[in-house]
This record gives structure tokens, sequence and C-alpha cells, in this order.
């Protein structure tokens, strides 16, 4: 849980819960990073093959609400799909956002994680920083 | 926490002075000039930001427990009127709707499990689906999914998953009125189909715990226990649903807010008034989702019993009391002289009904309600008793749990969950669990001391000690 420099995937302290990070050089890439910090917290992203797709669409034009709802998005199919995911992508055009994401079935014997149960809108901040974009919010664990 | 910013009114409880251009209503913390100097600073922040949320009767509260939160700190309790413009508030609730404990008596004792200890610990293990990714072997129909949003644990027992005795001891008697599936998205009902009789994951558990300590031998008669006696503490809510109604309702209450000319100190705050159409659709779906955590608890219960049966076949297992710490609901409580209806917020506090209060069980009402304090696996638990109204003035509320000393981030750092599950079973506590990260993160070391809790919670008047329940096996979410 640590941030090293250059990463795009970190976290940040919360007493009860666990703050993500997600950087890119472009806001989708760091929606996409945000997204695999919040996904590494339930299981090991490199123990899982990305077998299987799931897509989710949705309107917004704030980019901070972007962050959370593509988060949460993901978080509802991917419970009712039953998968644990490894790799995700996101694309815009306009407040329009088409987003997919690879993982596999939860195998028994694989080791867990800890339950995201949703992206909440506290420290919640997308911004430009001199590397590119920063997405960063509190998960509810 | 720095104390500098508090004055101290009781032993036990600080309010916050207000600066001359302050509009918002009073603060007050409740627990130990200790207790409250570990806590973040952000516990402070947090709660004055609930006392600036219109129609807030009295005070903006935290018990002994209190930690940094979203939007409301987890031990945070606000009272807010209807007719006064007031609010609810999805980040008072939280996503876990209903979260709560079920506590289960059995008329075994530690020489009776003993030996089968780790017999129960792997049957309850193979019984009970916990961590993330495991599902449940009921799968509902969408109907049948919108009976258990109206019918909560009454339609459990209907089904046949455990007891109309077990009834008697759930809060409101397993369902809550004013359920409104229509109000529940698709996506939630969905989430929720695998889900239903499984714990979940982070804090979530199912421990077998030992009676080790009576304080109050009257109190302690009425709950049914004495010292020694094996109890069963189940701790969930109301699963995927439960999130997806919170995640559901979180960004359109803060731009609901937002239209309403609300101003809010902190998004996660997101709220509208209670009067107000989006107020009503997620109070609605709020009240849907703590049937769906009922109904979970009494089908864990019955799962439970199954694996009693099969371990112990004499045993009788039964409810002692079911109360959830994550919720927003309708009581009468008395303001200066006057009875009124409020609307009470609990995120990470108990309710805490004090003796004679109408809706408690005939054998609990002399007593006051059972408080349940969730410790760490590696610690204790308590079962605290209500007090009078009059005695509490936090609109009968208590603490929930050990609330926590430091991240997860930090627990992680610290703990190796292997070594962690070895060392307890050296302290004679067996843990079951898919999750070593869980573990650690979960790890004794990373609460509070329950007991420092508990008597704050007893000094502050909040409730009174009854029993400290000691962990023997966890399974762990």
């Amino acid at each position: 849980m640590q941030n090293a420099p250059g990463e795009t995937v970190g976290y940040f302290e919360h007493d009860a819960d666990i703050g993500i990070v997600g950087r890119g050089p472009t806001l989708e890439r760091a929606l996409e990073a945000a997204a695999q910090a919040a996904f590494a917290i339930m299981a090991e992203p490199s123990a899982i093959a990305p077998e299987r797709e799931l897509r989710v669409q949705f309107e917004e034009a704030d980019p901070e609400f972007a962050l959370v709802t593509w988060i949460n998005a993901l978080l509802a199919q991917s419970r009712e799909q039953g998968l644990a995911l490894c790799r995700f992508e996101l694309a815009r055009e306009n407040d329009r956002w088409r987003g997919r994401a690879w993982g596999a079935s939860w195998r028994e014997g694989q080791e867990r994680g800890t339950e995201v149960k949703g992206a909440t809108l506290t420290m919640l901040s997308v911004k430009r920083t001199a590397a590119g974009w920063e997405a960063r919010c509190v998960v509810d664990v | 926490m720095d104390i500098a910013k508090l004055r101290q009114v009781t032993p036990c409880s600080w309010s916050l002075p207000a600066r001359e251009d302050d509009t918002r209503a009073p603060v007050l913390l409740y627990g130990t000039r200790e207790l409250l100097a570990t806590m973040d600073d952000k516990v402070l922040e947090q709660i004055a930001n609930v006392a600036s949320l219109p129609g807030l009767v009295g005070a903006a509260m935290t018990m002994p427990d209190a930690h940094w939160g979203y939007g409301f700190p987890i031990g945070g309790v606000a009272a807010f009127d209807a007719d006064a413009g007031g609010i609810i508030s999805a980040g008072g609730v939280g996503f876990d709707i209903s979260c709560g404990i079920r506590c289960l008596r059995t008329d075994l004792h530690l020489p009776d499990i003993a030996p089968r200890l780790e017999a129960l610990a792997e049957a309850l293990f193979r019984a009970i689906p916990a961590g993330v990714g495991q599902e449940g072997e009921f799968r509902l129909s969408p109907r049948e999914l919108d009976a258990v949003l109206e019918g909560g644990a009454q339609w459990a027992v209907r089904e046949g998953f455990g007891l109309a005795a077990d009834l008697d001891y759930v809060e409101e008697r397993g369902r809550v009125a004013g359920a409104e599936p229509d109000c529940v998205s698709d996506l939630a009902k969905k989430r929720q189909r695998g889900e239903m009789g499984t714990l979940g994951s982070g804090n979530h558990y199912l421990e077998t715990q030992v009676v080790e300590r009576i304080f109050d031998e009257a109190a302690a008669r009425a709950y049914g226990i004495r010292e020694g006696q094996i109890l069963v503490s189940i701790h969930c809510g109301s699963r995927g649903l439960g999130h997806q109604v919170g995640t559901d309702y979180l960004v359109s209450l803060a731009k609901a807010a937002a239209r309403l000319g609300i101003r809010l100190p902190d998004r996660e705050l997101a709220c509208a008034p209670l009067k107000s159409p989006e107020g009503l659709r997620y109070l609605g779906a709020m009240n849907a989702a703590i049937n769906c955590a009922l109904a979970n608890r009494q089908i864990l219960t019955h799962l439970t019993r199954g694996v009693f049966e099969e371990v112990f076949p004499e045993a009788v297992v039964e409810t002692l009391f079911d109360v959830s710490h994550n919720t927003c609901k309708r009581e009468t409580h008395h303001v200066q002289g006057r009875a009124r209806e409020l609307h009470i917020h609990r995120k990470g506090a108990t309710r805490a009904f004090g003796p004679g209060h109408p809706d408690l069980p005939a054998r609990y009402r002399e007593t006051g309600q059972p408080v349940i304090i969730g410790g760490s696996m590696g610690t204790g638990s308590y079962i605290l008793a209500g007090n009078p109204e009059e005695r509490n003035p936090a609109f009968a509320s208590a603490s929930h749990g050990a609330g926590r000393a430091m991240s997860r981030a930090q627990a992680l750092k610290r703990w190796q969950g292997r070594q962690l599950i070895d060392e307890l079973k050296g302290n004679g506590i067996l843990i079951r669990t898919r999750s070593l990260r869980g573990a650690a993160e979960e790890a004794p070391g990373a609460y509070k001391d329950v007991d420092l809790v508990a008597e704050a919670t007893e000094q502050a008047g909040l409730a009174r000690r009854v029993a400290f329940l000691r962990p023997k096996a966890c399974v762990k979410g």
C-alpha cells in the first residue's frame, strides 16, 4: 500500500476505509488506474485471468462524479456476474463514458482480499497534475 | 484529536465550542479523555459538518468508539425533525445499510464445546458463505426479493429460515414499516440474487463466544446468560443490495442537495429534506434495505442452528437480540419535555432503548434493550443494557464496536495474516477465513481497547455493562 513516484496505482490513509489513487497521462487512463487500485483490494490482479469481459456505460459531465460512477458501476456488474476483475479500459465522448473490464469467476481456494462496498465522495478529487491526471477517493470496505 | 479544542461537560462528555460566526448546532462527543485523544481530528471536523445540516434537533453527537468515516463519522448520531425541514442523508447511514449484530444464546457451556471446537469452527466455515465473491445457496426470483424487502426477517421465518420466536428479539419484530421496493433499483436487486444468507467481508464475522464475566446479575438473568455459557454473534448487513442503494442515492442526493439549495460542507453528507420526493424515495429504499439485512441475519441464524444441530444435536440455540447500527429510524423522543417524532441517524451507533420502552419484548422491558458492542476477534465483545431516557441524552444511542485505532494500511504493514491466525490459535481462538489480508487488516491491535469503550459507554450513561464475551472461534468475512 505504498505510493512510489511514477506508479499509476496508489493508496492513501483513512481510518476505517481505504483511499485509492489512480494516475495517468489522460483523464481516462487515470480513472482506469483508480479502478485497478479499487479491485486490487479484493483480489491480486496477477492471479486473475482476463477471460471474461463486462461493459459499462454512463453519462456524467463532472469528472469527479464520473470516477465514483465508473467504479460503482464496475462493482455492481462484477458482483452481479460473480467476477474478480484485473484489467480496465475507459473511453469518453463528451459526457458519455464507455468502459470495459476483464476478469474471471472467483475460484474456490483463491486468496481473497477485502470486499469494496462502494466508492464514496469523501476526499474525492480528479485533477490535472504536472504529469497528467490524478483521480482519488475513499472506498468503503 | 486536539482535546484543547473541546470543553469538558461531564467526566465523559465534551462539547465543541462554537465560533462567534458559527451557525451550526451544538456538538457533543462522548468518551474519556484517553479515547478522545486517540481519535483523528477528522472526527471533529465531520461531526461539526453534521451539526450544520438543516433541521437537526439537539446536538450532533459521537459515541466513545467514534472514528473517521465518510461524511458522518463512524459512531455518529444525529436527530432530524421532518416538520422543521430536517433531512435524511445517505452518508449518515452508510453503504452497509442496517449492518448489525444478531446474538444467539445457546444452552452449551465451555466444557461442552471445548473438545469439539475445531469441528464446530470447520462446520461453521463450511456452512456460512463468507468473504468477497462468496455466494449463498439461496437464489431468489425478483418477486421473492420484493417479498424480502417488504417482509424482512418475518419473510425469512415464513419461508422456513428459523423460528417465529426469533422475531420477538429482533428490532421492529424483524420488519420495518415504510419499505418501498419500487425505490430500489433493478441493479441493486440483481446484486442481491446470490447474496442472501452471506456474511460479507471486512469487519463482518460469525463468532462463537464464551461469557467470561457478568457485570449485572439481574440484567444477565433477564437476558438468559451466565458465566461460561456459549453465545454466537453474527455481524453483517444488507450485502450487495444495501451497497447499491447507498451507491444509487449518494450521487443523486448530492445533486438534489445542490438543487434544493442545501449547503453541504462535505459532499458525502448528500441529503434531501425528509419530506422532499428525493428524501422520501431514499427513505423507502433504505427501509427496504433494512428489511434485507434483517432477513439476511435471520437466514444466517438458520444456517448456524443447522451447524449446531450437526455438531451438538441436543443444543438449544435462541435469539438473544438483533440490533442494527447503520440506520435512520423514525422514533419518538422527549426533547425539553415534549414528545417529538424524529428521524435518528445512527452510523456506527447502536440503538439503546431503556427500561419500559414499549417496543421492547416483555422479557427485556424491565431491564432495557440488549446493546451489543462487537470487539475484535482477539479481545472480546460486550453486552450492555439500555438506560432510561433521562440518563441517556443521545436519543437512546450507544457505542457499536471497539472502533479502529489504526488504518487498514497501517495494520497490513504491522501484521501478517497467517502469523496472526497462528498466534490467536495459541491463545485458544480459532480463526477461519478465505482472506489472510483481511485477517491482518482486522488484527486485534488495529482496534481500540474494547474495555475502555464499554467503560466509557457506561460512564457516559449511554448503557450499562452486563457481560463480557471472549471469542473462541471466528469465521471472518
